[in-house]
């Protein structure tokens, strides 16, 4: 039952840039998997090892930053600037990783809070280096440029719409790689219980850095395929909205599973958009901070396990009548 | 010299009310586990509270103040009894994670309530400033401080003197033990959270007239707010006190001999290097590990 | 010896959970630890496997001073304790619980899990297998995939064990293996321990059931106040005046 619903997803999505006729609504679609791709590392954190990343827009940022300064100011090609997009914000991780040594909880929070703060700091301050509040226009599309045949563009929302899907699975299949090994096994032992970890031998600051690394570097690959898309970056990416709609995305969706994030970013990407012509982001914003309070209530594993959880009472229901 | 001594002053003044805001989270943090991101914008309610007051009710500068703290007190007495208390016993993610929520809900109402243009208070205070030897200050910051110092005052001796106070301190050393003695858990808990935001409302109500308004006031100030609970200790009052006062000083001096630009920097800073070097604050005695 | 505590010492405020504590453990014996509550056994134990240092001491193990590692350096030397207080990892099966203890039984990193998933793939297959039976050896077969959180208490008490078993012990270190536990699941622990010294492994026990402590032991250790004040055959602890004392005067009986 479950394949079926997956082949069917993935069916529709391959074939999406056909039956999705408005291109703002490509857009969106667009949209929706940069944030999958950013809810699915923000997850690694959250979900897995049961730290909060509130600081996550700040990876984003950085990569954003770090193709569009190389691509830009140095007129590299962009899948340097990509591949700087992911190490970049990954050495933050690293760093982010072994300061936080052993502070958990609030205390992680704080750390990524005030780190996310100063690096928005920076963006702003630093114009020489940034260009300040003016930002980075200019960003150049992606291209895939083989020997012998003509260079492809990939500047067309239809051809972007495969990159991020391409992308949105390869993060889907990283996630699912590491989960399902001895090192998703030590960073669920993490949330579970760390003192009980560290007695049979798992390293818990090892762990929390490796997820710190992962994550970071996976959020940077999402903010180098935003500035390759909107192709201006400026110091809006570290807005702490970002955060906020990538916290809601992994909470709403589902933590600790693989389809929640993505599901949480394609109906938070969705629907502000279906509200936008009825309202304004404020009231989206105000939206989120009561949704977010009330998913917590009613449905605290998230939309995913719940959806799951009626499928298999139907399921029982359906073979005990 | 001179100069030094003006950043110290400008320090001190502004850290009163800094202690003021850290006073009210360290209760709610340190004694009720609660991690309370929410607690700046219990800040910018005080501040928009005091500013309808004076603007819409036409009510006198000194009783916008009073004014302020109750609103302040009594939105954090509804979100305790709303939403905490049906979710207590949950894991302290959940809770911090819902605070989050109330936070975003409440700056995005305010922004909906007031609009994304900023504010400036008016004050009946004269604009020149007083000068006093080799330094200079205005009168609005002399009264933002002794206020301050005030209200840090009375919450001490509310903790230490009085019944409630005792009630208080008892519930969150033994909470069996004071429920047996006939002290109301629930109340306590109410009235704790509703005091941090009263706290905060104060803080915003006074520092609202010193800088300008706007909705999203309380993200710095609850990074402050942090900042100061961390560098005094979980729970720990004079620490607080102190470690606001730390704060402004280590602002100001930043400011001025830095950059201005990087001022609010400071802040994140002074968490990062507590957080790493002795997380248990710095005013705390060293405590024992396991 | 296998485990070497020399003049072990901790102290905070004013007080000292152990003071001067030292003792031997011979490989492939049963040795227990006994003593009053607040006698510091939990802290010698706490000590020994790095979750606390001491403020002056040292611990060799095999020729080697650990004093002052990590935890999880220690365990991997085969150290492995379990705890007073009941831990399992509470969220997650009886399985993936056993499964998580035989982390050191494993090698595969990110880079693995990564590219390599041929290698991923045997790796999980001979850590299940090796988990089937841990799970069979302390009897929780048949609750293999129940949550550990809705195990009952002794059975929770078995997966704890199980859990430890995983990690590969040389030194097993059990904190109150059956406090709280009914007589027929105390037989049951002792069994397992029999079985596990049986196995090679040496076990170093805390325990308050005297009948359980005299019959499995090889050697009994009491500690008073953080203070070391017998050390010998369990018949001949039994009998020593100040072990009696001190069981006595603080109220507590020396038989179960």
């Amino acid at each position: 039952m479950r394949a079926v619903a997956l082949l069917l997803g993935l069916a529709a999505a391959a074939t999406a840039p056909f039956w999705v006729w408005n291109p703002y609504h490509l857009h969106t679609l667009i949209m929706a998997g940069i944030f999958a791709v950013l809810a699915l590392s923000l997850n690694l954190l959250l979900g897995y090892t049961g730290q909060l990343s509130l600081g996550h827009a700040a990876f984003f940022g950085i990569g954003a930053y770090a193709t569009a300064l190389l691509t830009v100011k140095l007129e590299w090609s962009p899948w340097i600037g990509l591949l700087a997009a992911v190490v970049l914000p990954g050495l933050a991780g690293w760093v982010i990783g072994r300061l936080a040594l052993k502070l958990r909880g609030a205390y992680f929070v704080l750390l990524t809070i005030s780190f996310a703060g100063c690096v928005s700091l920076v963006s702003v301050n630093w114009m020489d280096l940034t260009n300040g509040p003016l930002g980075l226009p200019g960003v150049p599309a992606l291209e895939i440029a083989l020997p012998g045949l003509p260079s492809l563009s990939l500047r067309t929302k239809v051809a972007f719409y495969y990159v991020v899907l391409v992308a949105v699975v390869l993060a889907y299949l990283v996630c699912l790689a590491l989960i399902r090994s001895r090192v998703g096994r030590a960073l669920v032992a993490l949330r579970e219980n760390e003192t009980l970890a560290a007695s049979v031998g798992i390293d818990g600051t090892h762990y929390l850095v490796l997820a710190a690394v992962v994550s970071a570097a996976m959020a940077g690959f999402g903010g180098g395929l935003y500035a390759h898309y909107t192709r201006f970056v400026s110091p809006e990416v570290f807005l702490f909205t970002y955060t906020v709609t990538m916290v809601i995305m992994v909470v709403a969706g589902g933590k600790g599973t693989l389809a929640g994030p993505v599901v949480g970013a394609v109906l938070f990407t969705v629907l502000p958009e279906a509200l936008r012509a009825a309202t304004s982001w404020q009231w989206q914003m105000l939206l989120y901070g009561i949704l977010l309070v009330a998913v917590l209530f009613f449905m605290p594993q998230g939309i995913v396990p719940a959806l799951r959880q009626l499928g298999s009472g139907v399921r029982r229901r359906a073979s005990a009548s | 010299m001179d100069q030094l001594l003006q950043h110290l002053l400008n320090g001190l003044l502004l850290g009163a009310t800094y202690s003021l805001l850290g006073i009210g989270l360290t209760l709610v943090f340190g004694l009720m586990s609660v991690v309370n991101f929410a607690h700046g914008e219990f800040y910018t309610l005080g501040a928009y509270a005091a500013f309808a007051a004076l603007m819409v009710a036409s009510v006198h500068f000194f009783l916008a103040i009073p004014l302020a703290i109750v609103v302040g007190a009594a939105a954090g007495a509804v979100c305790e009894r709303g939403l905490l208390r049906p979710l207590r016993g949950q894991s302290i993610d959940t809770v911090m994670l819902v605070m989050i929520g109330l936070w975003i809900a409440m700056q995005n109402a305010e922004l909906l309530g007031w609009g994304g243009v900023a504010k400036s208070v008016p004050t009946p205070f004269p604009t020149q400033p007083l000068v006093l030897g080799p330094v200079s200050v205005a009168p609005l910051r002399v009264f933002v401080f002794v206020v301050s110092a005030a209200l840090i005052l009375g919450a001490h001796l509310l903790l230490a003197r009085t019944k409630l106070g005792r009630a208080m301190r008892a519930t969150f050393q033994d909470r069996e033990t004071a429920a047996l003695m006939g002290v109301s858990i629930e109340r306590i808990h109410t009235v704790t959270f509703a005091f941090g935001a009263g706290l905060a409302a104060a803080a915003g109500a006074l520092l609202g007239p010193v800088f300008l308004l706007y909705p999203s006031m309380g993200d710095l100030a609850s990074l402050k707010a942090f900042s100061v609970v961390i560098l005094g200790g979980l729970g720990n009052f004079a620490g607080a006190a102190l470690g606001g006062l730390v704060l402004g000083v280590a602002e100001e001096l930043g400011a001025g001999y830095v950059s201005s630009g990087y001022r609010d920097a400071v802040g994140f800073l002074m968490i990062v290097a507590v957080l790493l070097l002795r997380p248990s604050g710095l005013f705390a005695r060293a405590e024992r590990v396991g | 010896m296998i485990l070497e505590a020399r003049d072990l010492t901790v102290r905070f405020g004013g007080v000292s959970a152990l003071a001067g504590v030292s003792f031997q453990v011979a490989p492939g014996t049963v040795t227990s630890l006994i003593g009053p509550n607040g006698a510091g056994k939990t802290t010698a134990f706490n000590v020994i496997t790095g979750f606390q240092r001491p403020t002056q001491g040292t611990v060799r193990h095999d020729g080697e001073t650990i004093t002052g590692w990590r935890a999880h350096r220690i365990a991997a030397r085969g150290l492995v304790r379990t705890f007073q207080k009941t831990s399992v990892f509470g969220g997650l099966t009886v399985r993936e619980n056993v499964l998580t203890g035989l982390h050191l039984r494993g090698r595969v990193g990110v880079a693995a899990a990564l590219l390599a998933r041929a290698r991923v793939r045997a790796e999980e297959e001979r850590l299940a297998g090796e988990a089937d039976r841990v799970i069979d050896f302390v009897g929780l077969g048949a609750r293999r995939d129940e949550l550990a959180s809705g195990l009952s208490y002794g059975d929770q008490r078995l997966l704890e064990l199980a859990v430890a078993l995983a990690a590969g012990p040389r030194l097993l270190l059990l904190d109150e293996p059956a406090s709280g536990m009914t007589a027929s699941e105390k037989a049951t622990v002792a069994g397992l321990i029999g079985r596990i010294r049986e196995q090679g492994v040496t076990v170093f026990l805390v325990e308050h059931d005297m009948r359980l402590v005299m019959g499995i032991s090889d050697r009994v250790l009491v500690l008073n106040y953080g203070r070391l004040i017998a050390d010998g055959d369990p018949a001949a602890v039994q009998r020593d005046p100040e072990v009696v004392r001190a069981y006595l005067g603080s109220g507590a009986h020396a038989h179960a």
